[in-house]
């Protein structure tokens, strides 16, 4: 039989507030243990939660970036279960009443468009990190408890099932990532666990409309691992499935190193959350107003941003998906292009020979050693013809180690390209009568042979000789 | 509503209470008697009421986004009953 | 007559015109405390030396002309409920015996703003839940007009003290009568302000949108004063009320004339103590007397209130009580996993009520029985409130009794769980609304116990329940009346 998977995502973003979601503690990453903390954090007899205002802000501009309802009436629930990472016992979450429902976002998988549901996003408080003493939670004699991360604010955005692919399921992850990146609420670093997800992924035959059982894997946190832990999933489900089993709902680890999801061996039915209202917060009741206003400080987003680029640069729609994947990527092409550079030259060279030097070097485009405008000072000296496209790449190269400006640059190592048809026309000389054997191949009609005689002008002139005037010169000699 | 032994020993696990086998008799005594005095609201009919959590209409009150001082890790671990290099110490994690 | 039987705005005129010092003053409570607490057991933990400091620091301000504020010097003590930093904090229960808070609830850091005398922390019942005291995990306390009787509960130990002569002042906290029933009780004025008028920062958590805390007092003037201190919004409780405070000392008016009383017909029910209807109508035959107009009303939805409250507060309090866990403060009983560390805790440090309210309050909020109950519950809470909202059209506040009988003999009612919600049942139904409430005493038993009186008011006026409270008390001498108890009086 024939299956397909259906997929959906619960994904935590950790959102980029000063402070905690229910006190005034700082939400700095890598603090040493358990100094961020307070009695309200800390659970403390008698201590009462406080709603920090940007949390709610930041949700109700998520659920607008994402196409949701804003819910007017929303409200904070208590869900009760016990860990030690919980220092109540309960996290406060949202129940009936979450800040935004029923939005959608679109994702482009093989040149397809595909729209994926939201199903909800609500406010909740992030648990503190358990140490084990041994090297797995199982060989453990005891565990230590941090509190640092304790009540560290986080949105939930859930989708539906809408996907059936790995590659779906990845390309939505990245759309909320960059959606979560264009209005600002989260940092969005997947090393650091500011994005998370847990997902549930079953099978059904092709064609039908029932479920299948589902199973969860909990805090992927990274794109590879969700793509591979998906992947071994629909597999095993396929294999289960296939041996005439059935598939049992449960929650799943992943094991990065070994590419594989296993079983915890933990009984659902054990769980009754017991949800009740928090006594302790009142509702927040948002005004049209407020949302209107909300809205307004949207930045342009990314799925308008690409068709803004297509329209107004004339970029391909690859190249537009990939340049405004990022905020930061989008802005610094926009910057690019302030400086006069050729729209497509700005998103060949910030696709191509940036992005690949970033990604050698493990780095953000926002701290790229070449900004901006640079780069598009650079681009400006390829369009005016004072460098070739291959010298630029020497340039670059220059300019990574090299604070100075590119003009600077060029001037001092003497790569201006020589356009000077009589400085040209010698070096042109020289190699035709110093490559007989070419020059007769050419005559002999093979007219490939130009261009290891072009290659011969370019060396000898250091490569600074304009390509297109070499070609000319070398044709007209020639012919 | 009868409370069964079953219900009894499903509630004291999400309390993390343990009730023991010759407790239960006691205990399902008193839930009993207290649940059927209860039972006394259903003799009201609250189709069209709306629930009420708070005492009183309160709405919107939100605390500005500006870090406050944190507790010194001493004081935060004065009071744990295990501690070890400013972490909590709690026994081994059985999941679930 | 000795200085701890004063209230103390009388005190404080002592201390103002130099007639008393801070320290004799606290001497004299102190030497109270050695001759009748061994009968009364109302405290937990006793700050004897901290106490005799600060009453002289207090006599060294006077001493160089300032000022002193309302409580400056007064010595007073605090229900073990409330957070005290530095002080231990038990709310009775053997799973916080060691614990103390980092931190002063709010309603504390308003009081040592004025720099009284704290004599120590109160006995009550473990996590307020109780109506007599004997769920304290440490000892019960006894009603000073008669030991063998319970004070009420679970604010017991600031009742008793406050009738005692053992503190002059106290603080407690009410979730569902738990400071005007042992203020009746006791014979002591204790009020219950609006849901939301004091801070519940650093009161441990009982039931979230029910706790209140609220003065004990000798009489109305000092419970005015002390609502001028503790009430106020507060930004550590998002709940706490943002309405303006107004001094309440200038409700302190002895006039009812005109003043609509309305006597709840439900509230006066069928298991009444008849001697307790008597008293609290001969009452309402004084306020008729001093002019003011009496209205039969009713609230229909009373006899539901017991059940709503006994759904609602369990299940808020099966959740507040969830921290209790041996992880990261309070008690532990170790074991080898932590499910097994944390079960074995709290089965072991709580007391049978604590389990019971828990276990209920799951079950209510359980899978299967939320709508049925939790929910219902809080539906009728709606139904209650509709029915005070009514009534206070046609009124201006409402009078009945405080609890239906006097106080009851320790052991009486232990074994009836039920029997001991019931007792409830005149006071909860406030709670569930959020309104305030007094207890002011208004005459004795046969067996020469107080009984008390209490006055309802509309939401976030206190000033008309302490206009009426004024009034009823200066033309009686309740007020002036104390246990006999020690051999003193």
């Amino acid at each position: 039989m024939k299956y397909e998977a259906v997929i959906g995502l619960e994904i935590h973003c950790e959102l980029k507030t000063n402070t905690k979601i229910f006190c005034g503690c700082a939400t700095t990453f890598g603090a040493d243990q358990n100094t961020h903390v307070c009695p309200v954090c800390l659970g403390m007899p008698g201590v009462l939660p406080t709603i920090n205002k940007r949390v709610v802000e930041f949700g109700i501009k998520a659920g607008l970036a994402t196409n949701c309802e804003i819910n007017k009436y929303s409200k904070f629930d208590r869900k009760n279960y016990y860990y030690p990472d919980l220092p109540k016992n309960w996290q406060t979450s949202q129940y009936d009443l979450p800040i935004a429902e029923h939005g959608w976002v679109d994702i482009d998988v093989e040149g397809k468009r595909k729209r994926i549901r939201l199903t909800r996003i609500h406010m909740e408080e992030d648990a503190g990190k358990l140490v084990h003493s041994g090297t797995t939670i199982k060989d453990s004699s005891s565990s230590n408890v941090d509190y640092n991360r304790t009540g560290v604010p986080l949105l939930e955005i859930v989708s539906e099932p809408d996907m059936s692919s790995a590659e779906e399921a990845r390309a939505y992850m990245e759309k909320i990532k960059s959606i979560m990146e264009y209005i600002d609420v989260s940092n969005c670093r997947m090393e650091e666990g500011n994005l998370r997800a847990d997902i549930n992924v079953s099978l059904r035959p092709v064609g039908s409309k029932e479920l299948g059982t589902r199973t969860e894997m909990k805090n992927i946190n990274s794109f590879k691992n969700l793509e591979d832990a998906i992947n071994y999933e629909i597999e095993r489900q396929e294999e289960v499935l296939e041996d005439g089993g059935h598939i049992v709902q449960e929650t799943r680890t992943f094991d990065p190193a070994r590419g594989i999801t296993l079983s915890m061996r933990s009984k659902e039915n054990a769980h009754d959350y017991r949800y009740m209202p928090e006594p302790d917060l009142p509702p927040i009741v948002t005004s049209e107003e407020t949302i209107e206003k909300y809205r307004s400080e949207l930045p342009e987003l990314p799925d308008a941003r690409r068709a803004r680029l297509e329209s107004e640069y004339g970029l391909s729609d690859y190249d537009a998906g990939i340049i405004t994947s990022s905020r930061a990527m989008a802005e610094y092409f926009d910057a690019v292009i302030a400086e006069g550079a050729d729209p497509k030259l700005a998103a060949n060279w910030i696709m191509g020979d940036l992005s690949k030097e970033l990604n050698a070097a493990g780095i953000d485009i926002s701290q790229s050693p070449v900004d901006a405008k640079r780069l598009g000072e650079m681009i400006q000296l390829i369009m005016k013809d004072t460098i070739s496209g291959k010298i630029a790449k020497k340039v670059f190269k220059e300019m990574l180690t090299n604070p100075d400006s590119p003009e600077k640059i060029v001037k001092d190592k003497g790569l201006v390209q020589i356009t000077d048809t009589k400085a040209i026309e010698g070096i042109v000389d020289e190699v035709i009568a110093n490559n007989q054997k070419a020059v007769d191949d050419y005559k002999g009609g093979n007219k490939k042979a130009i261009g290891a005689l072009v290659g011969q002008v370019m060396k000898a002139s250091k490569g600074k000789a304009n390509p297109q005037m070499v070609n000319k010169l070398l044709a007209e000699k020639l012919n | 509503m009868k409370v069964t032994k079953e219900d009894l020993q499903n509630v004291a696990v999400l309390s993390r209470l343990a009730i023991a086998e010759e407790q239960e008799e006691k205990y399902l005594g008193q839930l009993d008697k207290i649940l059927t005095y209860m039972d006394n609201l259903s003799a009201l009919d609250t189709k069209d009421v709306k629930p009420t959590t708070y005492a009183l209409p309160m709405q919107n009150v939100f605390r500005e986004d500006v870090v406050k001082e944190s507790l010194d890790r001493e004081a935060a671990l004065a009071n744990a009953p295990l501690k070890e290099d400013g972490y909590f110490k709690v026994p081994k994690v059985l999941e679930d | 007559m000795r200085l701890y039987e004063k209230p103390a705005h009388v005190l404080h005129d002592m201390l103002v015109n130099k007639e008393i010092t801070a320290v004799a003053l606290t001497e004299d409570v102190l030497a109270r405390i050695d001759e009748v607490e061994g009968d009364v057991k109302a405290y937990l933990t006793i700050t004897r030396d901290e106490a005799l400091a600060q009453a002289k620091a207090v006599d060294e301000k006077i001493a160089s002309g300032e000022e002193i504020s309302f409580l400056e010097g007064i010595p007073g003590a605090i229900k073990d409920n409330i957070c005290t930093k530095g002080i231990k904090t038990t709310c009775a229960s053997k799973i916080l015996e060691n614990f103390v808070p980092p931190y002063d609830a709010t309603a504390m850091t308003k009081i040592k703003a004025q720099n009284p005398v704290i004599l120590g922390k109160l006995n009550m019942d473990e996590f307020a839940m109780g109506g007599s005291t004997e769920n304290s995990a440490y000892h019960p306390t006894c009603n000073p007009w008669n030991t063998d009787c319970v004070p009420g509960g679970s604010s017991g130990g600031s009742a008793a003290s406050v009738a005692a002569g053992t503190s002059i002042w106290a603080l407690g906290s009410d979730t569902g009568g738990s400071i005007r029933q042992p203020a009746s009780f006791c014979g002591v004025v204790g009020m219950k302000p609006t849901y939301g008028r004091v801070s519940r920062y650093g009161l441990v958590a009982y039931a979230s949108s029910l706790d209140q805390i609220g003065p004990l007092t000798r009489d109305v003037t000092d419970c005015a004063n002390i609502l001028n201190i503790i009430c106020g919004h507060d930004e550590m409780d998002s709940t706490s009320s943002e309405a303006e405070v107004p001094d309440f000392t200038k409700a302190l008016v002895e006039d009812v004339k005109g003043l609509k009383i309305g006597l709840p017909k439900e509230y006066f029910v069928d298991g009444m103590d008849p001697e307790v209807e008597k008293t609290v109508r001969a009452a309402i035959e004084k306020y008729k007397e001093l002019g003011a107009e009496i209205v039969e009303i009713s609230l229909p939805h009373t006899k539901y209130a017991i059940s709503a409250y006994y759904l609602i507060a369990p299940a808020e309090a099966a959740t507040n009580l969830q921290r209790y866990d041996g992880v990261s403060y309070g008690e532990r009983v170790e074991s080898d996993d932590l499910v097994g560390m944390m079960t074995k805790t709290r089965t072991e440090k709580f007391g049978e009520e604590v389990k019971r309210r828990i276990v209920i309050g799951n079950y209510a909020l359980s899978a299967g029985y939320y709508d049925a109950y939790y929910l219902k519950a809080m539906k009728v809470r709606t139904l209650v409130q509709q029915d005070y909202n009514e009534a206070f059209q046609k009124v201006d506040v409402i009078m009945a009794p405080t609890a239906p009988t006097p106080a009851f003999k320790i052991g009486e009612m232990v074994s009836d769980p039920l029997q001991m919600y019931l007792q409830d049942a005149c006071t909860v139904p406030l709670n569930l609304a959020g309104l305030p409430g007094m207890s002011i005493p208004c005459g004795y038993s046969s067996q020469g116990m107080p009984i008390g009186l209490q006055i309802i008011g509309k939401a976030l006026d206190e000033e008309t329940i302490i206009r009426a409270a004024y009034t009823y008390e200066q033309s009686q001498n309740y007020h002036n009346e104390m246990a006999k108890l020690g051999g003193n009086n």
